[in-house]
């Protein structure tokens, strides 16, 4: 109990280097979180895709559409419940900073397989009536203020010419990490205007979304699919949704890997900063510790103490950085807007922020504890002027 | 006013030196994150900028963003191609070289990972107007054929892309005959082959740009207002410069603002550890400041040597961290250029600008971290510090 | 007889304490004649060292008037009062107070660079303050490495290296053992007999006392004695 008494009183002996510590440990803490939230939002596509769902596109690059009289022949395909096609719209909302991804979809075969998005009936049966309509996800309501029955006007850029739609349907997420940063609209309405515009574009599809009965037989059913078209003018390529999501990651994995190693950067920025502070506190202390040990009190006594205040100081600043780091990513998210739509602090991630405060406050006690716990007691009492 | 010796300054850093090192490492970690995102961003621009060249111009669709989504029908090209502005190479033939710019799907050497990659289907004329561009193996592919050349970025690392390899797209096969080198610009990150080949195999009806070279570079907007009122086109004319400096617009602002962000913060947590040191050691030496008060030295001399002190302090870090940062030259890095969706490599380059920002940067850590300290030491009654010491 | 070199006229000081006032100093007056040895003695918190600040212009008092060589140091500012320092006082502290990583020479040249001295000339005045405190083999040694009474010396060789005019020390001897203690004494009282220099000294230390000519007493504030020793001064010593 002396033990402790004796810990919580050194830390407040010197409340502005204490204080500073503190600060230097939230702010470390609190960046190291954000980071790591920032890269698991990055895998937030991959987290959210289900095992039933398939992806085929084109085998040389997602840039290149596939013919539209695919879509009956997957169909066909033995474990192949439904098939709805999928184009990456890719236009412009009064200016490309306020960028959101927009997909011109088959929708009613599409929005049964994402039972995540849910849509309240009656404006569902709106949007399905207007060829023109438009479903956006709430966090895009939020962002751009965006209500039932506001028109949604777009400049097309793989789709030339102005678009104009009417939001007729929001949808909420099932779960936390589903994204709402998304807009749909009908593919056939996309199909019919391309006719008129430019017609050698029509029926054309960006990606087919397969929903399959058995997610055990994703692999056979994946193959089937592209054996079909093997040899044609558009191969396909046909892989879990998972796996399609996580390609987008690895072409920017070195970015990732980039934000992941600078994380860890800040961290040891931290250890040096509190291995300084109790460096500096032991040494000024060399005295007292050497009057503990004439006292009694044995070596080990001592750096116990260094060691308890330093981790004290290293857990209290933990904690609060943990607690910042919640606001600060919501905040975050808001600013990201749909480029991150899902910023979630994961349990990983907490872990890791307290063990990296714990383990600051662990080596930062090591060398001066050693110290303190050798320093002779005629060379620490002597008088230091 | 006289200034306390710098001595006194630098021989305190020397004296506590466990404290120095630590406090200097900190500040060195930031510097280095600093210098990393600045040396980062540069070699991007460097990759991309180095690959246009002054007097080229670069007509795609209007409103596309890169090569890969612009196309330009056969009349447009062949109505660009006879400009008068563009240049005439020795025997006749136009400066022009009419391209079409696709995307491939290629698993990468040593992880199998697949990344998009980018291939070039040039004109005869096309190799004229990147100077840049140097054969380092092999030859460059014929005309009419199913040969293909590799920047040396993508042979080093994609499958099948090395000489002597064959590569499949397009529904049919290429042999690599050749690599080539093109100085660290975007070219290195290409697959060049015969432009008529391959509007054939991806089934293409109008190509992805020209690429022409100006005679006169001042003509430029003449020839830009030209084209893009014509009615008969929908195209946009841009300086090659130009055209690759947006490309890496989004990707190179991306790197800036988060990477400076996260220096920004970063260097509080330095700043705050300069700040404990200098705070402890105005303390520990309360009894000196009083005695040089005494002798007759002012405040302001006080404030400005620990001042320097602390600015010492944040040069020896800077110092370090340059140093580390610099060894990133070694590294190269690729990723995905979100504007052109194709694979970039590029590398950490080290400008004497960053070295001057990543100093200046030092030295406002240093003064901010050590100015309350300072002002404490400079603020102190001589008879108090004489008494506390 | 020349004028005093020290003129104190109804001094008062009080300091802040934990929100209570509590007086240190009480209308003082008296003069230090030039080229005289005074002693302050007196009881633990008697205000002597406070005293010794304000003359020394490093404090300043509440009210009344210090005039030194002529100059009222309570009216200059506190930057003309640096300068005044460097050039007219010469300081000898408890602790010593040198500067721990500046080596003997340098601390002693450090008053030096206040002035416009070339260094050449800078560097006679420092051999030659070494040379008289007899520390001329020990200059390039840093404070840690000296013991107690030769610190003490390189600070006095500190205190005179700038000839001023008044030599101000408090408790020079406080921290010595008795050898070391008669040494400093007697550098200082040679500073005042040979060089002419006029010498404030605190101490409670009664064989210090006796090196001086005149001995104040404070108590409370306020002088209660002074025992004028210039006889003993003229018969005794020269």
């Amino acid at each position: 109990m002396q033990f402790l008494k004796l810990i919580l009183r050194n830390t407040l002996r010197h409340k502005l280097r204490t204080g500073l510590t503190l600060l230097g440990l939230v702010i470390a803490v609190l960046s190291f979180g954000l980071l790591q939230t920032v890269v698991d939002a990055w895998y937030a596509g991959a987290d959210a895709a289900s095992p039933n769902r398939l992806v085929t596109r084109n085998s040389i690059s997602l840039v290149f559409p596939m013919p539209l009289h695919y879509r009956d022949k997957i169909r066909a395909v033995d474990g192949v419940q439904s098939v709805a096609a999928a184009n990456w719209f890719g236009g412009i909302y009064q200016d490309p900073k306020k960028f959101f991804p927009q997909f011109a979809i088959d929708a009613v075969p599409y929005l049964a397989m994402y039972p995540e998005y849910r849509v309240p009936e009656d404006e569902l049966r709106a949007f399905l009536r207007d060829r023109k309509g438009a479903i956006v996800g709430r966090k895009l309501s939020q962002s751009y203020g965006f209500q039932v029955g506001d028109v949604l006007p777009l400049t097309g850029a793989i789709y030339p010419g102005n678009w104009s739609f009417t939001v007729r349907a929001i949808y909420d997420g099932a779960e936390a990490k589903t994204d709402t940063a998304q807009m749909f609209f009908h593919w056939d309405y996309l199909n019919e205007t391309m006719k008129v515009r430019i017609p050698r574009r029509a029926d054309q599809v960006g990606v087919f979304v397969v929903r399959i009965a058995d997610a055990a037989r994703s692999a056979a059913v994946s193959q089937a699919i592209d054996a079909l078209f093997r040899n044609s003018s558009a191969e396909t390529l046909t892989e879990t949704e998972k796996a399609f999501q996580l390609g987008f990651v690895a072409m920017t994995e070195a970015i990732v890997v980039g934000i992941r190693i600078v994380s860890f950067v800040v961290i040891f920025i931290i250890l040096a900063v509190m291995a300084n502070t109790m460096a500096m506190t032991a040494r000024e202390r060399l005295s007292e510790y050497a009057t503990l040990k004439a006292l009694g009190f044995s070596p080990a006594y001592v750096a116990a103490l260094i060691l308890g205040e330093s981790l004290a100081i290293a857990l209290l600043g933990g904690g609060l950085g943990i607690a910042c780091t919640f606001p600060v990513a919501a905040w975050f998210g808001t600013q990201t807007g749909a480029i991150l739509p899902v910023l979630e602090v994961g349990p990983l991630t907490l872990a890791m922020q307290l063990a990296s405060a714990f383990v600051v406050g662990a080596a930062a006690a090591v060398l001066p504890g050693r110290r303190a716990a050798r320093v002779r007691i005629v060379d620490g009492l002597r008088a230091i002027g | 006013m006289t200034p306390i010796p710098l001595a006194y300054s630098l021989r305190n850093l020397w004296t506590r030196k466990l404290t120095t090192t630590l406090t200097a490492g900190g500040m060195a970690l930031v510097v280095y994150v600093f210098a990393a995102v600045l040396m980062l961003d540069a070699g991007l621009r460097r990759a991309l900028v180095s690959t246009g060249q002054a007097d080229n111009i670069v007509v795609t669709r209007r409103a596309a963003a890169s090569e890969v989504q612009s196309g330009v029908e056969r009349t447009a090209a062949a109505l660009i191609e006879t400009q008068p502005e563009i240049a005439v190479a020795p025997g006749g033939a136009r400066a022009a070289s009419k391209e079409c710019v696709v995307l491939i799907a290629q698993p990468k050497r040593v992880t199998g990972a697949v990344s998009n990659v980018t291939v070039r289907g040039l004109s005869e004329s096309g190799f004229a107007l990147r100077p840049q561009v140097r054969l380092t193996a092999g030859r460059m592919f014929r005309p009419g054929s199913a040969e293909v050349a590799t920047g040396r970025s993508i042979a080093e690392r994609f499958e099948g892309t090395g000489l002597g390899e064959r590569l499949r797209f397009g529904g049919r096969d290429w042999v690599v005959v050749g690599t080539f080198d093109a100085g660290g610009s975007g070219f290195d990150s290409e697959i060049w082959g015969d432009v008529d080949q391959m509007m054939q195999s991806f089934r293409r009806n109008a190509y992805s740009s020209v690429v022409a070279r100006l005679a006169d570079p001042g003509r430029f907007d003449e020839l830009k207002q030209r084209l893009e009122a014509d009615p008969r086109l929908t195209v946009e004319v841009k300086r090659e410069r130009r055209f690759y400096e947006e490309q890496s617009e989004l990707l190179s602002n991306f790197i800036r603002i988060l990477g400076l962000t996260l220096s920004v913060i970063f260097s509080i947590g330095a700043m705050i550890g300069a700040m404990i040191t200098m705070y402890a050691a105005v303390a520990n030496r309360t009894g000196e400041i009083g005695a040089l008060r005494a002798l007759g030295f002012q405040r302001r001399a006080i404030l400005a040597a620990f001042l320097a002190e602390a600015m010492l302090l944040a040069t020896l870090g800077w110092a370090l961290g340059l140093a580390l940062a610099s060894l990133m030259q070694l590294v190269r890095i690729s990723t995905m250029n979100w504007q052109s969706f194709a694979e970039l490599a590029f590398s950490f380059t080290l400008t004497p600008r960053i070295v001057l920002q990543s100093l200046l940067f030092a030295l406002i850590m240093g003064l901010a971290g050590g100015v309350l300290p300072a002002l404490r030491a400079a603020r102190l009654r001589i008879v108090d510090a004489l008494r506390a010491a | 007889m020349s004028a005093p070199l020290i003129r104190v006229r109804g001094v008062s000081k009080s300091y802040r304490r934990g929100g209570q006032i509590v007086p240190v100093l009480h209308d003082l007056s008296f003069d230090v004649a030039r080229g005289d040895f005074v002693g302050l003695m007196g009881p633990s918190g008697s205000g002597k060292s406070t005293l010794l600040n304000l003359v020394a212009g490093i404090d300043k008092p509440d009210a009344g008037e210090i005039l030194v060589d002529g100059v009222d140091i309570t009216r200059l500012s506190e930057t003309e009062l640096a300068d005044w320092r460097a050039a007219a006082v010469g300081f000898v502290f408890q602790f010593y107070n040198l500067i721990p990583v500046l080596t003997a020479f340098e601390n002693v040249e450090l008053p030096l660079t206040l002035t416009a001295l070339s260094r050449r000339e800078r560097h006679a005045h420092v051999e030659a303050a070494l040379g008289m405190v007899g520390l001329a083999d020990r200059v390039e040694h840093y404070p840690a490495e000296l013991s107690g009474g030769q610190q003490q010396r390189v600070a006095i060789a500190r205190a005179l290296v700038t000839d001023p005019k008044l030599i101000v020390a408090d408790e020079p001897t406080g921290d010595l053992d008795r050898q070391s203690a008669a040494d400093v004494l007697t550098l200082i009282d040679r500073l005042n007999v040979e060089l002419g220099k006029t010498v404030l000294m605190v101490t409670h230390d009664r064989r210090a006392a006796d090196f001086a000519h005149a001995i104040m007493y404070l108590d409370k504030g306020e002088l209660s004695a002074a025992e004028d020793i210039h006889e003993r001064s003229v018969h005794g010593r020269h």
